[in-house]
């Protein structure tokens, strides 16, 4: 790795626990959860439905609060932060990409794509030109002006892409990115997240339960039951990679 | 964002003009109630609206309202013209004479007395004959409405007579006048005259009408005419108001249109407020992504309140625009009569914008506790 990325870990989760409900109906989504994660890596975190995998990254997000527990995301301290300040702090420094994409349906592709900017005060004029030029390195330059009911699900998860990463977030949180695509869509979102979005000093999280594409994982990180398992390192690309002819 | 917004809200098309209706239907309903009602106050005080030039009326301490006349002697007058800072003042005749036709049927009618020598009062709008035609003998000037009502398809014959106590009455011309809470004919001729055809009374004046000397405003000389001679002297904006207040406090005409207005307003808010409910609802999740993606509380609520602003907008230009049709369109043949003064835009306006805000502040709340992480799920 490069040695002007910063040595300590960008995502440090400590002991980290999360109810829901209370009394007798509580459901403990989190048991205590370790994690360290550096710049510049794609996590995968696996594990069978209902585990916590998505309490956990909703957490490092910063759109749930833990019950319990430490979270530090590049230096900042999620659970210390006052709420309007957590908005800021998503607004900068987080993409999403989820499972059922969440376009806004009135808005075209380039609009969608910039919302983030939109949000961030740019003015449309600035921001749809930024959308549009990523929307067509993701291949999606025919399309702009077209709404999310006139696109395939695989270009509606690549518009969710563009939209993750307009306003160049050091955070990636995705939620099971590939599991409403077919596998060539999948396979082809997969490529574009590891091709596009991991950058030395920005960290990605792939939540899957789709194995065909745990080797775009720098490392995966297996949960069961509230808890992490075990974690498995990897060099990306290592092991299995889809052959890229079709 | 707000951009965003606008688009959120007219990207379901259907959603949208469900709300837009519902609002609109509102609005109709609370402008073209007002309107009649204004209408309705319109009519009362027409007789005083149709005489122009005098500020001040003199008249009765007891008369309440225009059609209240309570007759006075004729001296008044000469008492009224002898108060300082009257330019000038002549008599007005006013009560309801019965009208014999040609065939022998009766009709009530609003008879008229002017000033021989001003005719002050006259209508302005003459559409047969001239005002000047009432000097003739036994000369009167009928409302054209009045005229097609006791002869229905026939065209204006000059010199028709009809009787009034007894005496020949001739018609020398057609006048148009303001609609009249009675409904009865308007009959126009000279005070003398009037005073022949009315029911024979000890007494006959109606009503002083003055005119300040330039300087002095009517509501002054109003009170000077009062204190000095002990008569009810009123501006004629002044007596606007007293003969509306009168219909207002004593009839159940806003109690009525109160109910309905009152009624519009709540069901457009249950329309309106319902339909907004569940747009809001609907698209909680594409809230919930936008707060997820960093937008805060105070700007989901400008949102809110944009989007709500946007159909207030639009659902009353369209329910006002509807009522006006709806007045235009009734004019000639509508029993009921339709005012639509700035009064009632306002009233109508505020009643939507209470709407809007009604239904954006029950749906707000759902927005602000939506957990962004609902983006999560699936
Ligand atoms: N908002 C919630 N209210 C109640 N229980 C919840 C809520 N979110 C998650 N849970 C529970 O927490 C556990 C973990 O859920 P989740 O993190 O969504 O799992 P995964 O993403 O791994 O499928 C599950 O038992 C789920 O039912
Ligand atoms: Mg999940």
């Amino acid at each position: 790795m490069p040695s002007s990325v910063p040595q300590s870990p960008a995502v440090q989760v400590r002991s980290v626990t999360r109810d829901f409900g209370s009394g007798d109906a509580v459901a403990r989504a989190l048991r205590g959860v370790d994690l360290d994660i550096p710049h510049g890596e794609l996590l995968m975190l696996v594990g069978p439905s209902g585990c916590g995998k998505t309490t956990l990254v909703s957490i490092i997000a910063g759109t749930l609060q833990p019950s319990g527990g430490e979270v530090q995301v590049f230096g900042e301290d999620l659970v210390a932060m006052s709420p309007p300040a957590r908005v800021r702090f998503r607004r900068t420094n987080v993409g999403f990409i989820f499972q059922s994409f969440n376009l806004l349906p009135a808005l075209t592709a380039v609009e969608n794509a910039a919302v983030p900017l939109i949000i961030a005060g740019w003015s449309r004029a600035r921001a749809l030109p930024a959308a549009a030029a990523l929307l067509d390195r993701l291949g999606l330059g025919s399309r702009l002006t077209n709404l999310p009911s006139e696109l395939s699900g695989g270009q509606q998860q690549r518009v969710a892409i563009a939209r993750a990463l307009v306003h160049e977030p050091r955070l990636l949180i995705c939620d099971e990115p590939t599991s409403a695509l077919d596998a060539e869509n999948g396979r082809i979102t997969m490529e574009l997240i590891s091709g596009i979005a991991v950058q030395p000093d920005r960290v990605v999280i792939v939540v899957t339960h789709d194995q065909r594409v745990y080797p775009y994982a720098d490392r995966i990180a297996t949960m069961e039951d509230g808890q992490i398992v075990s974690i498995e390192a990897r060099r990306r690309g290592e092991i299995g990679a889809p052959s890229h002819h079709k | 964002m707000l951009w965003i917004a606008w688009k959120m809200l007219i990207g379901n098309r259907a959603k949208y003009l469900g709300i837009v209706f519902g609002v609109a239907f509102a609005a109709l309903l609370i402008a073209q109630q007002s309107s009649i009602f204004c209408g309705l106050m319109a009519l009362t005080v027409s007789q005083i609206l149709d005489v122009e030039g005098a500020g001040v009326w003199a008249m009765d301490p007891k008369v309440k309202y225009v059609d209240d006349v309570k007759p006075m002697a004729d001296t008044h007058l000469y008492r009224v013209r002898g108060v300082a800072g009257v330019d000038w003042a002549v008599r007005l005749y006013k009560g309801i004479a019965r009208a014999r036709l040609e065939g022998g049927s009766y009709e009530q009618v609003i008879l008229l007395g002017l000033d021989d020598a001003t005719f002050i009062g006259a209508p302005l709008n003459m559409i047969e004959g001239s005002i000047d035609d009432l000097r003739s003998p036994d000369a009167v000037i009928m409302d054209v409405v009045g005229y097609r009502k006791l002869w229905p398809d026939e065209p204006f014959q000059r010199g028709r007579v009809i009787e009034m106590n007894d005496r020949r009455a001739v018609i020398v011309g057609l006048a148009k006048v303001r609609k009249t809470f009675q409904s009865f004919p308007v009959v126009y001729t000279r005070y003398s005259q009037a005073v022949r055809f009315a029911p024979p009374e000890r007494k006959v004046l109606s009503f002083v009408l003055a005119e300040p000397a330039p300087g002095i405003s009517p509501a002054e000389l109003a009170r000077r005419i009062s204190a000095q001679t002990g008569l009810q002297a009123l501006s004629r904006d002044d007596f606007l108001a007293k003969t509306i207040r009168y219909y207002l406090l004593n009839t159940g005409i806003p109690i009525n249109f109160g109910i309905t207005v009152g009624l519009g307003f709540l069901v457009g808010t249950a329309i309106a407020g319902q339909t907004f409910y569940l747009f809001i609802v609907e698209n909680l999740r594409q809230f919930g992504a936008l707060k997820a993606m960093g937008t805060g509380n105070g700007t989901i609520l400008l949102m809110v309140l944009a989007q709500a602003l946007h159909v207030g907008l639009v659902g009353l230009g369209v329910g006002v625009g509807l009522a006006a049709l709806f007045g235009w369109a009734t004019r000639s043949f509508s029993k009921l009569s339709f005012y639509m003064p700035w009064q009632v835009l306002l009233i109508t306006g505020v009643a939507v914008f209470l709407i809007v805000l009604l239904a954006s502040l029950l749906s707000i709340r759902r927005v602000f506790v939506v957990d962004p992480a609902i983006v999560f799920r699936g």
